[in-house]
């Protein structure tokens, strides 16, 4: 029998509600959007509590003065988290030092098996920028709802894998929700989209 | 200079180069083959691949097999309404006169039970098994974790 742990925050459709709507918040900046409700909250008004990957707990209004980026993943996925960290790797890079004014996070959708110390040894590839986020499942569901994110895990036949949402959040640095840079995002428009973030904080 | 920087790349990565040849089966002309280095043999490893038919017949990728893996099978990424899940693809359609590429975010084998770590630098063979064409053996580039293709030095750029 297939047994689904279903998360969803909001109705159904979230996802690409408000990735719409997250584009139309960050393109007419200061004003407050009717459906604001389906944007993430403002990171100081989230309230979870995560273990980073040098098992340090971390809670959002630390991050309040730096803008941010966050990304729901899992070290067991083969395709989508790689090549989304890559992708963040290669922003990073393409930033310089700038991008040492960020928060950077990957939240893990799987704490069943990215313990702090699988998250170390995962992000070891990756630009040292990235800290990786794990902590009980209570607390990370409670960040995708505060982020309006959505997962999933799926049985198969041995183990399991995870849906989830697979955007990159971005917020400012006083922790209003600046957009989302879609999966498959072009280059340049990304590095647009962060670059606007860093111009503003400085 | 650029022909030099070539032949240099060329002469010392010339292991990892074997799989940037291009490998004719009938009509099909695989090329890129590549996979990411992994972490132990507990994690998925996924394996992407170019396929050209020149072609008039349509064909299909059916399967893969390798003995790196215990479980290998077809997925396709798939993103709807900003979540990403990677359902099991059957079979890849190869049309004719086309190409069709396995890349990340897209259709990918999908590397279950490792049976041996994927060193970056080396090499494994898959065996891909079409349709109408049949079955062929490439070998695969293990590249870096953070690789996004397969790097072969003709393609890019």
């Amino acid at each position: 029998m297939r047994r689904r742990t279903l998360l969803v925050a909001g109705a159904s459709g979230v996802g690409a509600l408000a990735f719409t709507l997250g584009l139309g918040w960050w393109q007419s900046r200061d004003s407050l959007q009717p459906g604001s409700a389906l944007l993430p909250l403002p990171i100081g008004k989230m309230s979870f509590t995560l273990t980073n990957h040098h098992g340090v707990t971390v809670t959002p209004s630390e991050w309040i003065g730096r803008p941010t980026m966050v990304f729901f993943g899992f070290t067991w996925c083969p395709d989508v988290c790689p090549t989304t960290l890559s992708d963040i790797s290669l922003w990073l890079q393409d930033l310089g030092p700038d991008a040492d004014l960020m928060n950077i996070f990957l939240v893990s959708v799987d704490p069943e098996r990215d313990t702090p110390q699988v998250l170390a040894d995962y992000l070891s590839n990756f630009d040292p920028r990235i800290t990786g986020l794990t902590g009980s499942l209570a607390e990370i569901k409670r960040a995708a709802e505060e982020f309006r994110a959505t997962f999933e895990k799926v049985p198969r036949e041995d183990d399991y894998t995870m849906d989830h949402t697979a955007g990159v959040f971005l917020f400012r640095a006083d922790g209003r929700f600046g957009g989302i840079i879609d999966y498959h995002e072009d280059r340049h428009v990304a590095l647009l989209k962060i670059q606007r973030l860093l111009k503003a904080a400085s | 200079m650029k022909y030099l920087l070539t032949a240099l790349l060329l002469s010392l990565s010339a292991t990892p180069l074997l799989a940037c040849e291009t490998v004719q089966l009938g009509s099909l002309e695989i090329s890129e083959a590549w996979s990411r280095a992994s972490i132990g043999m507990a994690r998925p490893g996924a394996f992407y691949v170019t396929i050209r038919n020149t072609g008039a017949t349509d064909d299909a990728l059916a399967g893969i097999a390798t003995p790196v893996s215990g479980k290998p099978m077809l997925h396709e990424t798939v993103v709807k309404d900003g979540v990403a899940s990677m359902p099991h693809a059957p079979a890849i359609p190869v049309p004719a006169d086309s190409t069709v590429q396995l890349e990340p975010g897209g259709y990918h084998g999908m590397l279950m039970g490792l049976t041996q770590v994927l060193k970056e630098g080396e090499t494994f063979p898959v065996t891909l098994t079409f349709r109408e064409a049949g079955d062929v053996t490439v070998p695969v580039a293990i590249r870096g974790m953070g690789a996004k293709d397969a790097g072969c030095v003709d393609k890019k750029d």
